[in-house]
């Protein structure tokens, strides 16, 4: 039990770090992250902390920016899947009937599909943005919110403070946003704090494969994308922006799990 | 008549972060052979809990202070492995609920016959033959066929039967009822009762019920808050209860009790 | 139960639909002249008029789609740009390719993962246990195409023990690695959950050996769900496939996927999308069959 609240610490302080470090980036990075410094790859110095890429721009700097567009990223895909999979889930849920029953296949059928092919497809379709990005993303990792909203309601509707409301006359609009979501929060904050992980883990691939942020605007998924062919020569350029993700991850699988224990009624 | 059982001075004690819950509290408690003795107290009380001590089936954080002496040495100081050969063979339970306490992946006979499987080192052939035998005497019908069908396949009192039947397996010195009708409907109550006195094993029969365990036991314990506050003989209990708890339960069974004595 | 197994494939019918009503749907975002979702557009102008007749191009969408669906019937997807060759022949070439690898894979998971998770959960709280949910969480965070290249680096480039190219390890440990901790997790709280129960403490008090309540009573209940988790995991082993097919260069369905990402060959990619999609479908299908059979609750009918 220790271990876990020391292991949540952990997260919340490299989860806190990297935000700071994402917000204060124009700040604290050392150069512009665009800027070709040198002729050549450098190996990591004092100079060029993290070295540089292969067109001779620092990577702490690009890693710094780049956290910002990753993170933020993350965070309005993650927006974006909570508002379609509260409300599908919250209707689907709250009304019942046929309108669930359809509803839930939907669901399933998006289930599916394997969502990175799809988010692929989508994204070869459009001209990837850092936009377009954020919207994909969420709207391809709604399910998991929906069906979790959709049972809180189905076990919260019954209960006697949403007859209370009703018996006052509450619209069931009403009755759905004012009354039962709020008290749905605990699981919703642990499935958006887990989603931000896997929204960090999309674009990285996304971007990785050229079909996400789109250079030379930095994401760590991008400044993956040209580290293969250097690989065997300069694999920091590999390593540090897949660190930088691990840690952002893995923090936030940390509190999420910690959360998810916190908020759950206790044994 | 053999001292069966003697509890003296237990207590079980849960350490959480910085609290203890104590359970069980300096309980004392004799079963002697032959008899049928009656614990008596309302949800939470600690029977159960006194009643997994002596199978020593507390999981930590649980712990067990105290002696329980059976049959001369104390449970408490001796080798897993030995109480394992206590567990079902000289002293067994009933659970109660009979939803929960069939494995759902194994077939019933299975169940009965690992009694004697691993007790005994019988044959599957043999035991699964006890088994149906067993199935027969606490009177499921077909017990050859119904031996091959899983607890799904049952109604709660035969599960409950059947349950019954894994504790008698080996014929038990002692047998202990935790709630065994609880999760029952009526009818299904008196004829899980009526088996248990057919089988005529020591017991100690444990309920919230009053009544019923009036009806069933030769001497009562009444339990409240992990303490034994009163014992005795049923009649005495019943008629002349001393502590104000054991009074209260039972003047609220007080029509049933007439019911009762009325049909012994 | 041969009810339930008929529910189920029932259940199959609308899913399919929905997911040819989502692709088709999807793939109409395609900028431009819809005939570049079934051929190469720069075909000769005869091909053009066959094409456009044979999906039905001139009509409104909604009947373009019934048509669809009647070529999907038969397994036309229409050809590739790339090759010329129909888009199903071009995804069964490279089919076995990602069945093995997925295959070997998901063998190799289980294989690890369900002793991890069943140790796990008898030793909770242990040494083993902590370092083990630990280790989950940390391969959990590594991105699958992060690994592959890390992989890459250490044992192809630098230790030189397995060609970077074409060769099945490294992709399999990749897909292995990064898939071991879900289902190790799964397994442990399946484990967990059974241990719970009631019939273990009545097994207990039967006198039965720790060991035969472990191994008997409750593995066989933990392994129940894990026939389930074919279903459960195969989306993500096919994004996985994706991916690390591509770094790897394995000749399978996933880089041919990524390919036609990359030369926005819309045939091929619809193709895919309907295919893996049906896949992981029945891939569920077969999975709730094998829930069947082994959960006695299910597969023999209540008496009373």
């Amino acid at each position: 039990m220790l271990k876990r609240n020391k292991l949540a610490l952990f997260g919340l302080i490299i989860l806190c770090s990297l935000s700071i470090a994402a917000v204060l980036a124009p700040v604290i990075a050392p150069y512009d992250p665009s800027e070709i410094m040198e002729n050549e790859i450098q190996r990591p110095t004092v100079k060029h902390f993290f070295g540089t890429d292969d067109l001779g721009r620092d990577i702490l700097s690009r890693v710094l920016y780049g956290g910002r567009i990753s993170l933020s990223v993350a965070v309005v895909a993650v927006l974006v899947a909570l508002t379609i999979g509260i409300l599908i889930g919250a209707i689907s849920g709250y009304y019942g009937g046929i309108l669930d029953e359809i509803i839930m296949r939907f669901t399933d059928v998006m289930l599916s599909f394997p969502s990175i092919f799809l988010i692929l497809a989508i994204q070869s379709m459009l001209t990837p943005n850092i936009y377009n990005v954020m919207i994909v993303i969420g709207a391809t990792s709604w399910m998991g919110i929906a069906r979790l909203v959709r049972g809180e309601f189905l076990a919260l509707k019954e209960r006697e403070f949403v007859e209370a409301a009703r018996a006052i006359g509450a619209s069931n609009m009403r009755i759905i946003f004012r009354h039962i979501l709020p008290n749905s929060l605990a699981p919703i904050i642990v499935a958006a704090t887990l989603g931000m992980a896997g929204a960090i883990l999309t674009e990285s691939a996304l971007s990785f494969l050229g079909l996400g942020v789109q250079p030379p605007t930095p994401s760590w998924g991008n400044m993956l994308m040209d580290s293969q062919t250097y690989l065997l020569d300069a694999p920091w350029m590999a390593i540090i922006p897949g660190l930088f993700i691990v840690m952002a991850v893995l923090s936030l699988y940390f509190v999420g799990e910690a959360l998810r224990e916190r908020l759950n009624p206790k044994e | 008549m053999e001292k069966l059982l003697e509890i003296v001075k237990l207590s079980v004690h849960y350490h959480a972060k910085d609290k203890i819950v104590k359970a069980v509290e300096n309980v004392g408690l004799t079963v002697n052979e032959g008899e049928i003795v009656g614990l008596v107290g309302e949800s939470g009380c600690g029977k159960s809990t006194l009643a997994l001590s002596i199978m020593r089936l507390i999981d930590p954080p649980g712990s067990i202070y105290g002696e329980i002496r059976w049959r001369g040495r104390n449970l408490l100081n001796i080798h897993e492995k030995e109480m394992q050969k206590v567990r079902g063979e000289e002293i067994s339970m009933v659970f109660q609920d009979p939803f929960s306490s069939l494995n759902p992946v194994f077939r019933v006979g299975d169940q009965i016959a690992e009694v004697f499987r691993y007790h005994k080192g019988s044959s599957r052939r043999q035991s699964w033959q006890k088994a149906a035998e067993l199935l027969d005497l606490v009177h499921i019908k077909d017990p050859k066929q119904r031996a091959r069908d899983y607890p799904h396949q049952f109604s709660g009192g035969m599960r409950q039967r059947v349950s019954v039947a894994m504790a008698y397996a080996m014929n038990p010195k002692l047998l202990i009822a935790d709630e065994p009708t609880t999760a029952l409907d009526v009818t299904m109550q008196k004829a899980i009762l009526e088996l248990l006195k057919e089988l005529k094993t020591t017991m100690l029969f444990i309920s919230h019920n009053i009544a019923l365990v009036a009806g069933l036991c030769s001497r009562i314990y009444v339990m409240q808050a992990g303490r034994i506050v009163e014992e005795g003989s049923s009649a005495e209990i019943i008629n002349s209860p001393k502590d104000p708890y054991t009074a209260k339960l039972v003047s609220s069974y007080k029509e049933i009790n007439l019911e009762a004595n009325r049909s012994q | 139960m041969t009810r339930y197994i008929f529910k189920r494939l029932l259940q199959l019918i609308p899913l399919l639909i929905g997911i040819t009503i989502i692709t088709f749907f999807v793939m109409h975002l395609a900028p431009g002249d819809p005939t570049a979702l079934y051929a190469d557009p720069n075909v000769k102008p005869e091909e053009l008029i066959r094409i456009r007749a044979n999906w039905g191009l001139d009509k409104p969408v909604p009947v373009q789609y019934f048509l669809w669906l009647k070529n999907a019937a038969k397994l036309d997807f229409g050809t590739s740009y790339i090759s010329g060759k129909p888009v199903v022949e071009e995804i069964f070439e490279r089919l076995p390719a990602t069945v093995l690898l997925m295959g070997l894979s998901f063998f190799l998971i289980l294989l690890i993962s369900i002793p991890a998770g069943v140790i796990s959960a008898v030793r909770k709280g242990s040494v083993f246990d902590n370092a083990f949910t630990i280790v989950s969480f940390v391969f959990m965070s590594i991105p699958s195409f992060w690994l592959a290249l890390v992989l890459m680096l250490i044992f192809s480039l630098k230790l030189e023990w397995f060609p970077p190219f074409g060769n099945i390890v490294l992709p399999c440990a990749t897909m292995v690695i990064s898939g071991l901790a879900g289902i190790t997790r799964y397994q442990r709280a399946s484990m967990l959950e059974v241990l719970n129960q009631e019939y273990i403490k009545v097994a207990r008090a039967k006198g039965l050996p720790e060991r035969v309540v472990i191994y008997k009573h409750a593995l066989r209940n933990a392994l129940i769900p894990i026939v389930t988790l074919l279903g459960l995991t195969l989306p993500d082993l096919f994004g996985g496939a994706f991916i690390i097919e591509t770094i790897f260069a394995w000749p399978g369905m996933g880089r041919l996927g990524v390919s036609a990402i990359f030369s926005r060959n819309y045939p091929v990619i619809m193709g895919i999308t309907i295919f893996t999609a049906v896949l992981i479908v029945l891939g569920n299908l077969l999975a709730d069959v094998g829930y069947a059979i082994v959960d006695p609750r299910i597969r023999y009918a209540k008496k009373e």
